[in-house]
């Protein structure tokens, strides 16, 4: 078989551990290094794709026929796209939908994103499933010459690679010039009567939908950076802040930790998505830790411990917050947990009006079943009574 | 509304079940229910739940004694299910399982007061939700109240209402009945003629007499989402699917692809939150299936219609992604949250999740048009199919080429073309247009055909409303087939033909190879499918579920199971002449093995049934059951061979030879095969396996060709001194007649190696035959045609078990009808109530001596003919028939349990079965054959030597009378009381139906006739109304008073062949226009007199007992013994003893 699966390959990813793959280059035809993640959602690669979250990854889809419907405007979870590299099993070359405004092979060349596809992509799924997240290097080969050597330069290379959380990652893909520039999509909003209030959004390398999802409830956004000063958040005059997700390893993240204290001191209502979710963990004086390969995909149930009830939600993580590290003395607790793994997806606070998320609510790809997360937290903006009561209050589906 | 939806009461303490099945097999409500309906009955029962079970279709896999804990086989009334209820005092009702059947007689409870008056609680879907999603109005209503959009539409009574409606919206519009199955009686009409007739069908068939005129969404994609709700308001989308045929197209009838492939991650998302919405609202405890149209130009979309139960499209689902909607959906009906059901698959999740699928899956359906050559092959918004095959794949185009494998077809790839497609010079013709613009059976064909000959994706797209992205994969395929066709074989062209689900048979047309020198080359070359898991979660989490389809990929993950095995080769896709039955037989074999303590090893191709549920067996394969993939699936299985061929060398040191006798060291390593339970699917597998080397368990291929072979057989016959009807089987015009005339007219006409009586006829004339043996020389050019005399007597059918040398008949049956009509289509009854002792002793013993002497191993199946005092033998089936379930379940005996231990090699004395005959029950036994003519415009309903049923029901009673009263009703057959009878019979028919007409008579039927027929009723000085069969000649004639309603049933004999054309066709309007109307049309004398007999014999049900009550039947005590007791008699010790049944010991 392998002999078979080598004749129409012109590019190779080669694994940390020596695993490698031979298939076909798609996207921009470059070398690139990183970790190798897998998504397993069915639809919405382009949000993948531009999910400022997976910068410095290449991300493998479980999908086995991916860009059949084209790049799309609204599409866009961030200005560009951030993967290192996108692996799949088969890439459609005549994408066909209205919005479509190009094939997915063109948007990734446009932006310098190389793809490689045809490799046997659950295998790899599986590898990484089996041995952890690991680091690759995806470069060209030449059958002309023999293909071990080649293949063992870029095993090398994966192993020489920088790791993820030597790189502060967020630095680049915080935004908020771009995250004020995004483009329109429908997004259900229960009430969108809130006007005048504002909500400062710490971008970390924010997605797109969760400044639509607050934006369609009547708020003005107000996008800061990931190092904006205590100083810069009043002076924004923010009703409330959400800090968003985002790349890379939260310990990176202790500036933003301090910032989220600070903000809690001073009762400002805060709502934590993500990487801001554990950030939110770190300023309660917890750890973060590394999945073993993390969670990506639209698919995930999380257990709502205030009110009982399963949320199917969007997920993008490698880091989790240590569901041991949350001291009571903190006055946080962890409200939600992962119903396949039971690690922490929520941590709320006792007394003051903070609460965050490890999934992603506003979805993009996945379920929009979590919207109701932004109607609550603006509700505690609104009116920030603190506290588990208020939070089980509203822990139904907006559209009830 | 509370956002919490209305049930987030408490569940209620539920010890005990009722569950309603969905009856016979008929087009719109198939195999799926019994799939459907075991898994909820297990589920239950896991849960400390006692299930009492009702259905009337013995042919299911769910009316076995194991699967509940009182099994019903009655008919589906409201007064039979009162006295189940009565005797049986069940907590809760669970309708959701048998399809729209089992929803309908639950509202019918309901609203005759029967769950009140016993304190019988709805479980599942609330009564409510029940009348919201069914009743048009109400629907709607629902759905502008939470703001998801309906298309504009009006509920109507009359056709003027329709048309004013129609024309305030302008055509096309659609019709749709409400309270129907699978559509049934819905279409779209484009004119005001076309609706006129569509909305009169329509309210026929509704029962309620009401139809929804609404909203042409013609060409929007048809979008579909499976829900599931549990009773704390947790809410999951399990699936979604996109049908490649466009609205307009019954979802039914469209090949369909999970997941969605051209809808963008909003659109997935905007869909899936408003099906959650809808099943919020209609606070279904359980699964439901929301059907949408999107606009392929904008985000706008519409509901179309919400099944808040199980259906064919949950099932397809729970196959699709290997969640197990009806599992769940029970344990949740009796208060499980989704995240207390543990997860079957992974083992350790939960079943609150959502699948996600690193496959794609493809639903193809199977018509029944290659057996009804004349019936209306387009399709609409009524389904015509009678099954449908599943495949899966890494990619749209390998999918979709499995699943065309899967059709068995008469082997039709998507190379197949029609002639009228393409001129002298190959271009395309306007018929191939016509195809493609008119949804019809072919129509992918077509479209293949059409890309061939360089016609754009944009203009077939604009044609067919086929999004382009699914053009552009055929077009890929048709790439290749270019390639193939011009381009030297490689082993990357064969990679690449392979990943696109090109057959070696494909690739051999194409490249000039035999198919078994593509696949030396292929082996050579190293090119073998892996195999991956079906997991629902993209390999996310280790599974453990043993559910596997073929690719060609990297990584292989079903390493060949260790210990003793055998594969079971399933039966494809429902058609007519091979149905459910034998999915029936090969689940019982697989338990069988397992318990035996040898691995079942499943394959089939069909996602509606028990066999393709991963639990069935110890490994499924979900495959084409054509000869290359049951060949790599086994050899898949083979341990890896020592020795140079397993050292795969790389190509250039391989040859071809080299690496087939690697292959035959695999092949003996492999799995044994077990071809007896899969109909003629499985049987037509046994030659080519044998002669790749692998071995067939019980009955060898010498011995199956000599019961298949006319020659052979005659020969055997001769040899063991049995009688056979003369004839002979002949390839020529000049030996047709020669030898009908050698056994005197009428003969009886067919093609050898033919399933269901294909193309089986009684010929009566020299002209007849020439016109026959013309067609049908054509029809099959590799068997001949063959000839034997017609014997119009008493047929009587046998189910046997042979080890070789002892012979077990579990019991004789004998049919109402008379020979001529096939056995699928004629009632039958056990035991043979009318035959004498030396007759029986004649039939077992011919039986022993076929079984013995054509060296059967395992089960086969005889049909005899009683003809003036001598029985013949008419054929021989060396496999398990359509009758094994229906007489398991009317002798208690395990037949197939028994056949497959025989197989594995343990003898019928070894299993402690010592006489030939098993004792008959105190019981009588009636199948009745169940039509889906109502679905097939313009196919002749009349019995004849071809099969036409799409399933049957069985009556089961303590006398003949009561029996028979059970299967007729349950068939839809029985005459209500006093109605009136429409007769119109065969001049050669008269004399014999004089009886009967004076039967029906005396009962107080009021009789009408046509001229001949309303002369011999004046004549015996009956009241008669003539009616006139001259349609043009003034009103009411024989058409009008079907119509309206005036009789409520029809006798019409069939005309001889030789018949006037203007006779034949009078005939065909009258039994057309009496399926249109819904009454019974009696076709056969035989059966009109047994109907005739029961009315007046005023019989009437007797008991309403389990199954096993009627087995066991003690006179002296009414209730039957206790279940312990009759369970003795089953093989739970491994041993089953004959006469050693309990009313024998008591």
């Amino acid at each position: 078989m392998s002999e078979a699966l080598l004749v129409d390959a012109d590019v190779c990813l080669a694994l940390e551990d020596g695993r490698v793959f031979f298939g076909r280059s798609f996207g921009a035809p470059m070398p690139a290094e990183g970790e190798v993640v897998f998504n397993t959602s069915m639809a919405g690669y382009q949000e993948i794709a531009t999910d400022p979250s997976y910068h410095g990854q290449m991300v493998v889809l479980t999908h086995p026929q991916i860009g059949n419907y084209g790049a799309q405007r609204i599409a866009r979870e961030s200005r560009r796209p951030w993967i290192a590299a996108l692996i799949v099993r088969d890439l459609a070359e005549e994408p066909s939908h209205w919005q479509s405004t190009g094939s997915l092979h063109a948007f990734l060349l446009d932006a310098g994103v190389p793809g490689i596809q045809g490799i046997d992509t659950r295998a790899l799924t599986r590898h990484l499933r089996d041995h952890g997240t690991m680091r690759a290097a995806l470069g060209p080969i030449d059958r002309a010459r023999p293909i071990e050597p080649q293949a063992a330069d870029l095993v090398e290379r994966a192993r020489s690679a920088t790791p993820l959380s030597d790189k502060n990652l967020v630095a680049q893909a915080s935004d908020p010039a771009g995250a004020a520039d995004r483009t329109d999509r429908p997004v259900e909003a229960a009430s969108a009567d809130r006007a005048g209030l504002r909500i400062a959004v710490v971008d970390c390398g924010v997605k797109h939908n969760i400044v639509r999802s607050l934006a369609a409830r009547g708020v003005e956004v107000y996008p800061l950076s990931w190092d904006a000063t205590v100083e810069a958040v009043l002076a924004a005059g923010a009703a409330g802040v959400v800090v968003s997700n985002g790349p890379g390893d939260p310990e990176r993240m202790a500036g933003a930790a301090a910032l989220t204290r600070e903000l809690m001191r001073r009762t400002v209502p805060l709502l934590g998505i993500c990487l801001g979710h554990q950030v939110l963990g770190l300023a309660a004086g917890g750890s973060t830790s590394r999945l073993k390969f993390g969670h990506h995909g639209g698919n995930h149930p999380v257990r709502d411990l205030l009110t009982d009830r399963i949320h199917i939600t969007s997920q993008n993580h490698e880091f989790q917050v240590d569901a041991a590290s949350i001291r009571e003395g903190s006055g946080f607790f962890v409200s939600m947990v992962n119903l396949n793994d039971g690690s922490v997806e929520g941590l709320a606070h006792r007394e003051l009006p903070a609460f965050s998320v490890q999934y992603h609510p506003e979805g993009c790809p996945g379920p929009q079943d979590n919207q109701y997360i932004f109607e609550r937290f603006l509700d505690m903006v609104a009116r920030p009574v603190p506290g588990a009561d208020a939070l089980s209050r509203d822990m139904v589906p907006a559209d009830g | 509304m509370d956002s919490r939806g209305p049930t987030s009461k408490k569940p209620v303490d539920v010890r005990k079940v009722l569950v309603i099945g969905s009856g016979p097999i008929v087009i719109g409500q198939a195999a799926e229910f019994d799939y459907a309906g075991t898994q909820a009955c297990t589920s239950l029962r896991e849960e400390g739940v006692s299930v009492v079970l009702i259905n009337s279709n013995p042919a299911t896999i769910m009316t076995d004694v194991e699967i509940a804990d009182a099994v019903y086989i009655e008919p589906p009334t409201v007064p039979v299910i009162e006295r189940i209820i009565r005797r049986e005092r069940p907590d809760g009702l669970l309708p959701t399982l048998g399809g729209q059947t089992g929803l309908n007689l639950a509202v019918e409870l309901a609203e005759a007061g029967v769950l009140d008056r016993h304190g019988v609680e709805l479980l599942g879907t609330p009564l409510d939700s029940i009348r919201k999603a069914e009743d048009r109005e109400l629907f709607k209503e629902l759905l502008i109240g939470i703001g998801e959009p309906v298309p504009e539409s009006e509920v109507v009574s009359a056709v003027d209402d329709a048309v004013a409606f129609a024309e305030r919206l302008s055509y096309p519009v659609v019709v749709r009945p409400a309270f129907t199955l699978g559509g049934t009686g819905g279409g779209i009409g484009r004119t005001e003629h076309e609706l006129r007739t569509i909305v009169a069908g329509g309210l026929a068939a509704s029962p309620i007499h009401q139809v929804l005129v609404e909203r042409s969404l013609i060409g929007w994609k048809e979008i579909e989402y499976e829900v599931m709700r549990d009773g704390a308001d947790n809410c999951i989308t399990i699936c979604n699917m996109e049908n490649l045929d466009p609205m307009g197209v019954h979802t039914g009838d469209s090949i369909v692809v999970a997941p969605s492939q051209t809808l963008s991650d909003f659109e997935y998302q905007m869909l899936r939150t408003a099906a959650i919405k809808i099943i919020r609202s209609l606070g279904i405890r359980g699964g439901c299936n929301v059907q949408f149209a999107l606009d392929p130009h904008s985000f706008a979309y519409f509901v179309i219609e919400v099944n808040p139960r199980v259906s064919r499209s949950s099932a397809l689902a729970s196959k699709a992604t290997g969640y197990p909607i009806a599992r769940v959906a029970a344990k949740i009906a009796i208060g499980r949250r989704l995240d207390e059901i543990p997860n079957a698959v992974t083992g350790k999740t939960t079943a609150a999740f959502e699948p996600a699928l690193d496959y794609v899956v493809m639903k193809v359906p199977r018509w029944p048009f290659d057996k009804f050559a004349t019936g209306d092959r387009t399709i609409n918004t009524q389904m015509k199919s009678t099954g449908e095959v599943m495949a899966i794949g890494r990619s749209i185009e390998a999918a979709l080429q499995k699943a065309v494998r899967s059709l068995e077809n008469g082997g039709r790839s998507l190379l197949w073309e029609e002639r009228s497609w393409s001129d002298e010079h190959g271009r395309p013709t306007e018929q191939l247009f016509e195809q493609i613009r008119q949804p019809n059976d072919l129509r992918l064909w077509a479209l293949a055909a059409a890309l061939r000959r360089d016609v754009s994706v944009e203009q077939l797209a604009e044609m067919s409303g086929f999004d382009p992205f699914f053009l552009h994969k055929i077009r890929h395929i048709v790439a290749v087939e270019r390639e193939l066709l011009h381009e030297p074989l490689t082993p990357a062209l064969m990679f690449r033909a392979k990943r696109m689900g090109f057959s070696d048979s494909q690739i051999g047309t194409l490249a000039d190879l035999l198919p078994e020198q593509v696949r030396a080359l292929r082996i050579a070359w190293n090119i073998r499918p892996v195999y991956k898991m079906v997991d629902t979660c993209a390999a996310e989490f280790a599974a453990v579920s043993p559910y596997f389809y073929s690719t060609y990929e990297e990584e292989n993950e079903a390493a060949p199971l260790e210990g003793e095995r055998a594969l079971v080769i399933g039966s494809g896709p429902i058609r007519i002449g091979q149905g459910i039955e034998f999915d029936y037989c090969s689940v019982r074999s697989a338990t069988a093995q397992r318990a035996a303590g040898v691995a079942s090893i499943m394959v089939n191709s069909n996602p509606e049934t028990v066999s393709t549920d991963f639990d069935a067996s110890t490994r499924l394969y979900f495959e084409p059951l054509d000869e290359e993939s049951v060949r790599d699936l086994l050899e898949n299985e083979a341990p890896p061979v020592e020795g140079p061929a397993a050292s795969s060398a790389g190509p250039a040191a391989a040859s071809p030879r080299a690496a087939l006798d690697g292959d035959d060291d695999r092949a003996s390593a492999a799995p044994p095969v077990i071809v007896q339970f899969g109909g003629q699917t499985a049987i037509n597998l046994a030659e080519p396996l044998r002669n790749a080397g692998f071995r067939i368990l019980g009955t060898s291929v010498e011995s199956i060709d000599l019961a298949e072979d006319r020659r052979r057989f005659e020969e055997a016959l001769q040899r063991l001194d049995i009688p056979q009807p003369p004839g002979g089987s002949v390839r020529t015009v000049e030996e047709a007649l020669n030898t009908a005339e050698r056994v005197g007219y009428p003969v009886l006409v067919r093609p050898s190696y033919v399933l269901g009586g294909r193309a089986m006829e009684i010929v009566h004339s020299p002209t007849d035959l020439i016109r026959y043996v013309t067609a049908a020389t054509q029809l099959s050019t590799r068997h001949p045609v063959l000839i034997d005399k017609y014997l119009e007597g008493r047929e009587l059918e046998v189910d046997a078990i042979c080890d070789g040398e002892h012979v077990l008949i579990p019991g004789v049956m004998e049919h109402v009808e008379r020979a001529g009509v096939h056995s699928g289509d004629s009632m039958a009854v056990y035991p043979a109530v009318e035959l004498t002792h030396r007759e029986l002793e004649t039939v077992v013993d011919y039986t022993t001596r076929l079984g013995v002497g054509l060296g059967i191993v395992g089960i086969f199946n005889v049909q005899y003919v009683l003809f003036e005092g001598t029985i013949f033998v008419l054929e021989v089936n060396p496999r398990a028939s359509r009758t094994v379930p229906f007489l398991s379940k009317a002798t208690g005996v395990p037949i197939v349990t028994i056949a497959t231990r025989v197989m594995l090699g343990e003898s019928l004395r070894s299993q402690g079965i010592t006489d030939a005959l098993w004792p008959a029950q105190k019981l009588v036994a009636v199948k009745a054959p169940v039509f889906s003519m109502a679905k097939l415009p313009a196919v002749d309903t009349y019995l004849g030597p071809e099969m036409k049923s799409t399933g049957e029901v069985m009556g089961i009673d303590l006398t003949y009378q009561g029996a028979m009263v059970k299967a007729l009703t349950s068939a839809g057959l029985m005459l209500p009381p006093k109605g009136a009878l429409l007769i119109s019979v065969a001049d050669r028919d008269k004399a014999e139906a004089i009886p009967i007409i004076r039967s029906f008579a005396r009962s107080g039927h009021p009789l009408y006739a046509t001229e001949g027929t309303a002369g011999v009723i004046s004549a015996l000085g009956l009241p008669v109304v003539m009616t006139t069969k001259k349609l043009d000649e003034g009103h009411p004639n024989v058409l009008d008073v079907i119509m309206d309603g005036s009789v409520t049933g029809v006798i019409n004999t069939l005309e001889g062949v030789s018949a006037r054309r203007d006779q034949l066709r009078d005939g065909f309007e009258i039994r057309r226009a009496a399926t249109e109307r819904r009454i019974p049309c009696y076709t056969s004398l035989d059966t009109a007199r047994v109907v005739a007999m029961c009315i007046e014999s005023g019989a009437s049900p007797n008991e309403v007992l389990p199954v096993e009550a009627y087995w066991s039947f003690d006179p002296q005590s009414r209730l039957g013994p206790a279940r312990a007791n009759h369970r003795a008699s089953e093989p739970i010790d491994g041993r089953v003893r004959p006469g050693t049944h309990v009313s024998d010991r008591a």
